[in-house]
């Protein structure tokens, strides 16, 4: 989506602002259908123009009604099914892996129960856990990318080497340790949470931190310290808005990686268990008899695989929005 | 220019030299470069000192000292009689306010991501006392009717604009807080030479208007002489030759100065086979590692032994009505010669 | 056998009132999702040997995408050369197969940059890159090639030029890299060289010394020299004759002592009046009002006619040819008239 044309410069730009001498030359194209719509007295600013800009892009409006559903679904789940899973009595365990029909739309699983309720139930777990670990680590690592960034010196030396400790462990034995040292003491899903949102950050802090060294030399930074600005409007007004794009490409494509991971980290007994309900755990259950019956595995996957594009979709327009250039 | 009032930028002995460390751990100095050595002068309300030099010469590093950006080795650095080089948190923050910049880059120098509102309008919402909040919008509107630009756009974003018009843009930013002195680093260098007119136009009407002092930091001699009423000449860190724009451009009495002046393209075909041009040898030194004595004494083509003994101060010298930094100060019109 | 430049062109100097280089008609389009994008519409230029000729203009006026037009170096697509010739020595170089515009392009044709630092390779040393052009083109072996690059650095006069062969090219200044660019472009003996912005990154006094050494060795070996440039003092410096562009014409072309003397066009007037003059010191400037145009939304007619004092009716509708003031010059004014006649001072 970067700027289509080859010859970059200001005979390219767009050509009528100047008040003394504006000649009547056709109004360029795409900036200016959307300005002059708009009235422009209102004060704008980029989080407002973000938001006019994202409800009239049908990638966004997609993406969210998708995540809306999702949402719904994780938190009444009896909405969208009359069968409740965890209700031993609705499998039959003599009907196992039998394929869709009537009143089983998605047919049965290994163990006879309903497919369809199951991996509606499972909502609730994989999205809590993908979306707060998300959202954990894009704070933790935003905020320490940042800091870091813009600092610089002892500081900056110190977190990375620190970050550099968390690359070393592979991340599934790290969580794997941290959900295991603290089993018992918290509900086993802000375990996983937490033990992933542990692991995660440091991919967050990098990402941000390169971005915000790169922004950080800019000339619109000097100029802000030369009118006073303090650190903290120089890291939330003028750097972050620079930097946030990178990350939110990351966190968005992330949070299917931690979907998944919780499945590892069930697989290995620690995390959700049976018989609580989540895709993870649903695809490694459906693993070993795929070839016989894949259908067990191939809807939680499909579900898991909606919920991660609706993301990266929004994130995608999220971020597009909050690039003037690219509206 | 009014020479008889009280200056309102003292600038004495200024010195800035950043360390060259080795090791990782323990940082160990091995040296300095000398970007600014001892530089001293003043400006007075209205007036426009023009600083010259070549890249390395140390005027940008200058420029950065002067706004506070960096801190002086030693040296003071006075608006108002008092010193910005000390200054901290709100006394510093308050300090600004008299003075302000305007950057070379109109493409790096205002935040892709906020409105043009939002840019001339920071510095309001910096100082929060300086305009109430209401009157803000209306303000940045103000603003940029003064710089020329249509005050309708204030929501628009700076890749809208043209690169004559955003530097209009920073401009208007470093005019929002009234300030007596405004630093213009390269101003008009990354502009379209149709453009550079209109905004060298702008500089001098808002001299004018608002009785700004600025110090007008440029490579390309023929601007820095419009609009300048004295200009230095910078050479590795310090001042060779500093003077009325006339003495300096017709009367030159360093070899650098010359040199610099010879080298300058004139715009004119007529009689350039005759025209006397100085061709200095090889580059200018590495300010980490000048030359003793004299700094120019490994170009000049006047160097004697007292050059790499002796460091020529700048002062008024014999025959010369202006300072000058050389042991052999001559006047020479390199411009009008031939 | 390698097949050398002279077996698709003929060899030796223009013959008689030849010219060297002759650029005709050209256009140059860029297919971009934004809309067409015409860069250069209907450029004509010869080059002489010895001769120099600046192409004068500001960003977006089509004179570096003429000059790669030239070189060959345009990525094609996104541009696409709808109309015009290139000839070289009579021979239409874009007819020819990309084989044979190789040998051309360096050979016979070499350009250097602004950007010294970012055109020379940063992990191979100056030495090397200088003799790939003796290796490559001429086959010579490892030795010989840089036998000849250390005579190269030397007469671009790089000091200490058979120590300095072996450094990388981070670890000269600005003005030592545009020498090694120009001793690479000049390795070949090129006939026509194009020099494109050569000296807007350096310092006055090192831009002085690099334009006397092209002079210089423009003045040994009778190169047609092409010089690219928007700075009106170095054009009346080394220049013999001018061509101005803007919106991708040539609005007029002219001896360099004429066009100084006595603008044709209103651009070239506008451009030579903003100039800073002593005697001006205090007053305004005169400044070309408006802004260069949009490639993508070029206006009607003349292009420069919302900017322009001139203006009347018809430059709104009617795109002025380029009219024929003498023998040598030409402006593309309906009303060069005019612009002559009024008297600069």
């Amino acid at each position: 989506m970067s700027n289509p044309t080859p010859l970059d410069g200001p005979g390219l730009e767009e050509g009528k602002t100047m008040v003394a001498d504006a000649p009547a030359a056709p109004a360029p194209g795409r900036e200016g259908r959307r300005r002059h719509a708009k009235k422009e007295a209102k004060p704008a600013s980029l989080w407002t123009d973000a938001w006019h800009d994202l409800r009239r892009r049908p990638m966004f409006i997609i993406s969210v009604i998708i995540i809306l559903i999702l949402l719904v679904m994780a938190v009444w789940p009896s909405l969208f099914t009359s069968i409740d899973p965890f209700d031993a009595r609705t499998c039959d365990l003599s009907a196992a892996r039998q394929g869709p029909g009537p009143g089983h739309l998605f047919g049965r699983d290994n163990l006879g129960c309903d497919l369809y309720a199951r991996t509606i139930y499972g909502a609730r777990n994989s999205i809590v856990i993908g979306v707060l670990t998300t959202v954990l680590t894009a704070i933790i690592g935003g905020l320490f990318g940042i800091f870091a960034g813009y600092r610089g010196g002892a500081i900056d030396t110190l977190a990375s080497r620190i970050t550099e400790v968390f690359f070393a462990i592979p991340s599934v034995l790290g969580a794997l340790l941290i959900a295991s040292t603290l089993r018992g003491k918290y509900n086993s899903i802000l375990l996983v949470i937490l033990a992933l949102s542990v692991l995660g950050w440091p991919m967050v802090y990098r990402i941000m931190r390169a971005a915000v060294i790169t922004a950080k030399s800019q000339d619109f930074v000097v100029a802000a310290k030369a009118l006073g600005a303090g650190s903290g409007r120089i890291m939330f007004r003028h750097l972050l808005p620079n930097s946030l794009a990178s990350v939110i490409v990351v966190a968005t494509i992330n949070l299917g990686t931690y979907i998944a991971a919780e499945a590892a980290l069930s697989f290995l007994g620690v995390g959700v268990q049976s018989p609580d309900i989540s895709w993870g755990l649903m695809i490694a259950d459906a693993r070993d008899r795929f070839i016989t019956a894949p259908l067990p595995l191939v809807f939680p996957a499909l579900f898991l695989s909606i919920t991660v594009l609706a993301f990266i979709m929004m994130g995608d327009a999220v971020r597009d929005a909050l690039d003037p250039k690219l509206r | 220019m009014a020479s008889g009032s009280e200056p309102v930028l003292e600038v004495r002995d200024l010195v800035k030299h950043f360390p060259l460390t080795q090791g990782i751990l323990y940082k160990k100095q091995i040296g300095a470069i000398k970007a600014v050595d001892g530089v001293s002068f003043d400006l007075r309300k209205g007036e426009t000192l023009g600083i010259v030099g070549e890249s390395g010469c140390g005027k940008s590093t200058l420029a950065k000292v002067l706004m506070a950006l960096e801190q002086p080795t030693s040296g003071s650095v006075r608006i108002g009689g008092r010193d910005i080089s000390k200054a901290r948190g709100g006394e510093l923050k308050r300090m600004r306010r008299n003075i302000q910049m305007v950057m070379q880059d109109p493409y790096t120098s205002l935040n892709p991501r906020m409105t043009v509102g939002d840019i001339i309008g920071e510095p309001f919402e910096i100082h929060t006392d300086v305009a109430p909040k209401g009157d803000r919008r209306k303000k940045v509107q103000e603003l940029l009717e003064v710089v020329g630009l249509n005050p309708d756009h204030i929501n628009r974003y700076p890749h809208q604009f043209s690169g004559g018009q955003r530097q209009r843009i920073g401009i208007a930013r470093g005019l929002a807080l009234q300030p007596e002195v405004i630093v213009c680093d390269e101003p008009v260098s990354a502009l379209d030479v149709s453009i550079q007119a209109q905004v060298i136009n702008l500089l001098g009407r808002l001299q004018d208007e608002f009785g700004l002092a600025y110090i007008f930091i440029a490579h390309d001699l023929s601007v820095v002489r419009h609009i300048s009423d004295r200009v230095g000449v910078m050479y590795l860190g310090k001042f060779v030759e500093l003077g009325k724009d006339a003495e300096i451009y017709d009367r030159p009495a360093h070899p650098y100065t010359q040199a610099l002046l010879s080298a300058v393209p004139v715009p004119d075909p007529e009689g350039r086979e005759q025209r006397e041009r100085i061709i200095l040898q090889g580059d200018p030194p590495s300010p980490a590692n000048p030359p003793s004595g004299c700094r120019f004494r490994t170009r000049c083509w006047k160097a004697q032994e007292i050059c790499a003994k002796e460091e020529p101060l700048l002062q008024i010298r014999p025959g010369t009505a202006h300072m000058s930094a050389c042991h052999f100060a001559e006047t020479h019109d390199v411009v009008h010669a031939g | 056998m390698k097949k050398t430049s002279a077996d698709v062109l003929p060899a030796g100097g223009g013959s008689g009132n030849e010219p060297l280089l002759a650029v005709d008609d050209l256009h140059v389009e860029f297919h971009t999702r934004a809309g067409v994008v015409r860069a250069v519409n209907g450029v004509s230029y010869t080059v002489r040997a010895g001769e120099t000729l600046a192409v004068l203009g500001e960003s977006g006026s089509g004179k570096s995408v003429t000059a790669q037009a030239i070189m060959g170096i345009l990525d094609m697509p996104p541009a696409v050369i709808p109309k015009g010739e290139i000839r070289f020595k009579g021979t239409d170089v874009l007819k020819l197969s990309e084989r044979d515009r190789t040998q051309v392009r360096g050979e016979r044709i070499a350009m250097i940059f602004q950007d010294a630092l970012s055109a020379l390779n940063p992990v191979f040393t100056v030495g090397w890159q200088i003799s790939e052009m003796f290796r490559v083109h001429r086959g010579m072996s490892k030795g010989a090639a840089m036998k000849k690059a250390v005579e190269l650095m030397d007469r671009v006069r790089i000091p200490a030029a058979k120590q300095r062969v072996h450094d990388y090219p981070h670890q000269f200044s600005g003005g030592m890299r545009q020498r090694i660019m120009i001793a690479m472009s000049i390795a070949l003996d090129p006939e026509v060289l194009i020099a494109d912005e050569p000296t807007t990154a350096l310092d006055v006094t090192v831009q002085a010394q690099i334009m006397e050494l092209l002079a210089e060795l423009q003045r040994e070996s009778q190169m047609g020299l092409i010089l690219i440039t928007h700075d009106l003092g170095v054009v009346a410096d080394v220049a013999d004759k001018i061509a101005v562009m803007y919106g991708g014409r040539i609005v007029e072309n002219a001896p360099v002592h004429d066009i100084y003397k006595a603008p044709a066009h209103p651009y070239t007037k506008g451009l030579l009046d903003s100039i800073p003059r002593v005697d001006q010191k205090g007053q305004e400037l005169y400044a070309i009002k408006g802004l260069p145009p949009n490639l993508l939304s070029m206006p009607t007619g003349c292009a420069f006619h919302p900017r322009c004092p001139y203006r009347q009716e018809n430059c709104v509708t009617d795109t002025p040819p380029l009219y024929e003031i003498s023998g040598t010059r030409g402006s593309a004014c309906h009303y060069w008239r005019e612009v002559l006649d009024g008297e600069r001072q």
